[in-house]
């Protein structure tokens, strides 16, 4: 388990992981239209494993302003994640959220705050999908807020991961209500912790 | 014509007057603008993680600082600087996320401002300036020819250092 390595993945393994991004996606999209109280569709994920520069250029850039919510997770896996989220697309779903057009191009404290539960609730459905399949305990750690260039947030994730190899695994997942929204979710759990969700799985 | 060569993340790249190096959006990594005053030749480069010792898969030398910075060194010598000359400036290595969960991850930004300060004044190449640390992204730009060294983030005016 502990030679696991992210480079030499089997495609049943990648098949596991895009089925997985798929279900976790599905509830959270399922939360964010209770939230919003719309109807909210979203395409089937793709699982990819990048090069840290191609992930940037896939979200329109190093310098895309982009906000990102990023947790710890602990329990029987450990490791974090993050879910990102164009900054318009994260607008939209905060001026839904508050019922109410936003002005000025930065968000307030409230705004801030509305956009964090969002983040809470998407990233939290889909970590409770993650234990529902595995049977892993898993406890999400408050996550934390950041609006910035995706580069820089980007950074966060790219070094834990660069701490293993020179790629991210990068779950990409499009929602619709009104318009297209971007959203992508990158999992970090750590080595030890991707074989105890495949084993748990039946997969190794 | 000038160009404005970039320099991607866990990357080096070296230029001479009057071409500069950007790197767009340094996040926890941190950004090593290194230049010989007389010839003009510089380089920047991209770091992600403080120390190649650390770590098993350590082949990605621009990776480090401690390899980034000697190799980065070693291109601009071999471009024709002399290293008793050398200047540095650095950028980089914010906390973007108030709350990490990872103990060796906590402050990776502060170590890897450590790591490279520590790198460079064991080459005994002088900082000259740095705009490190807080929680925001930066894009700069280092132009080897007066050394200035652009910075750029969202919602704050532009900096040179």
């Amino acid at each position: 388990m502990a030679n696991l390595d992210l480079e030499t993945m089997s495609q049943e393994y990648y098949d596991v992981l895009k089925e997985l991004g798929n279900i976790g996606a599905g509830n959270a999209t399922t939360a964010l239209a209770q939230m919003l109280q719309c109807k909210v569709d979203m395409s089937v994920p793709q699982v990819r494993l990048l090069e840290f520069q191609d992930v940037a250029s896939l979200m329109g850039g190093e310098e895309q302003l982009m906000a990102g919510i990023y947790l710890g997770v602990d329990g029987d896996i450990t490791g974090s994640i993050m879910f990102l989220l164009e900054k318009e697309s994260a607008r939209h779903l905060v001026s839904k959220l508050m019922g109410m057009t936003l002005e000025g191009e930065e968000f307030s404290e409230m705004e801030m705050s509305a956009l964090q539960e969002v983040g809470n609730i998407i990233t939290g459905s889909y970590l409770n999908s993650l234990s529902s399949l595995t049977g892993l305990c898993i406890y999400p750690t408050i996550p934390s807020l950041a609006v910035d260039m995706a580069g820089a947030i980007l950074s966060v994730p790219a070094i834990e991961f660069g701490t293993l190899g020179d790629k991210i695994l990068l779950i990409q997942t499009q929602f619709f209500d009104e318009i297209q929204l971007d959203g992508y979710f990158i999992l970090i759990p750590d080595l030890e912790s991707y074989g105890k969700i495949l084993s748990s799985l039946g997969i190794m | 014509m000038s160009e404005i060569i970039k320099v991607g993340m866990a990357d080096l790249k070296i230029c001479v007057s009057p071409d500069a190096v950007t790197t767009l959006g340094l996040g926890s990594c941190v950004g090593i603008a290194i230049r010989d005053p007389i010839t003009k030749v510089g380089g920047l480069a991209h770091i992600m993680l403080p120390d190649s010792t650390q770590i098993k898969n350590n082949s990605n030398v621009p990776k480090f600082a401690d390899t980034g910075i000697v190799e980065l060194i070693r291109q601009i010598i071999a471009k024709g600087a002399n290293q008793s000359r050398l200047v540095a400036k650095i950028a980089g290595g914010a906390q973007m996320f108030a709350f990490q969960n990872k103990s060796d991850m906590v402050r990776i930004g502060d170590r890897n401002v450590e790591a490279t300060k520590k790198k460079l004044a064991e080459l005994k190449i002088p900082v000259l300036a740095q705009d490190t640390g807080d929680s925001y992204g930066r894009t700069v730009i280092f132009y080897p020819e007066t050394g200035d060294f652009v910075i750029r983030a969202v919602g704050k005016e532009q900096r040179v250092i």
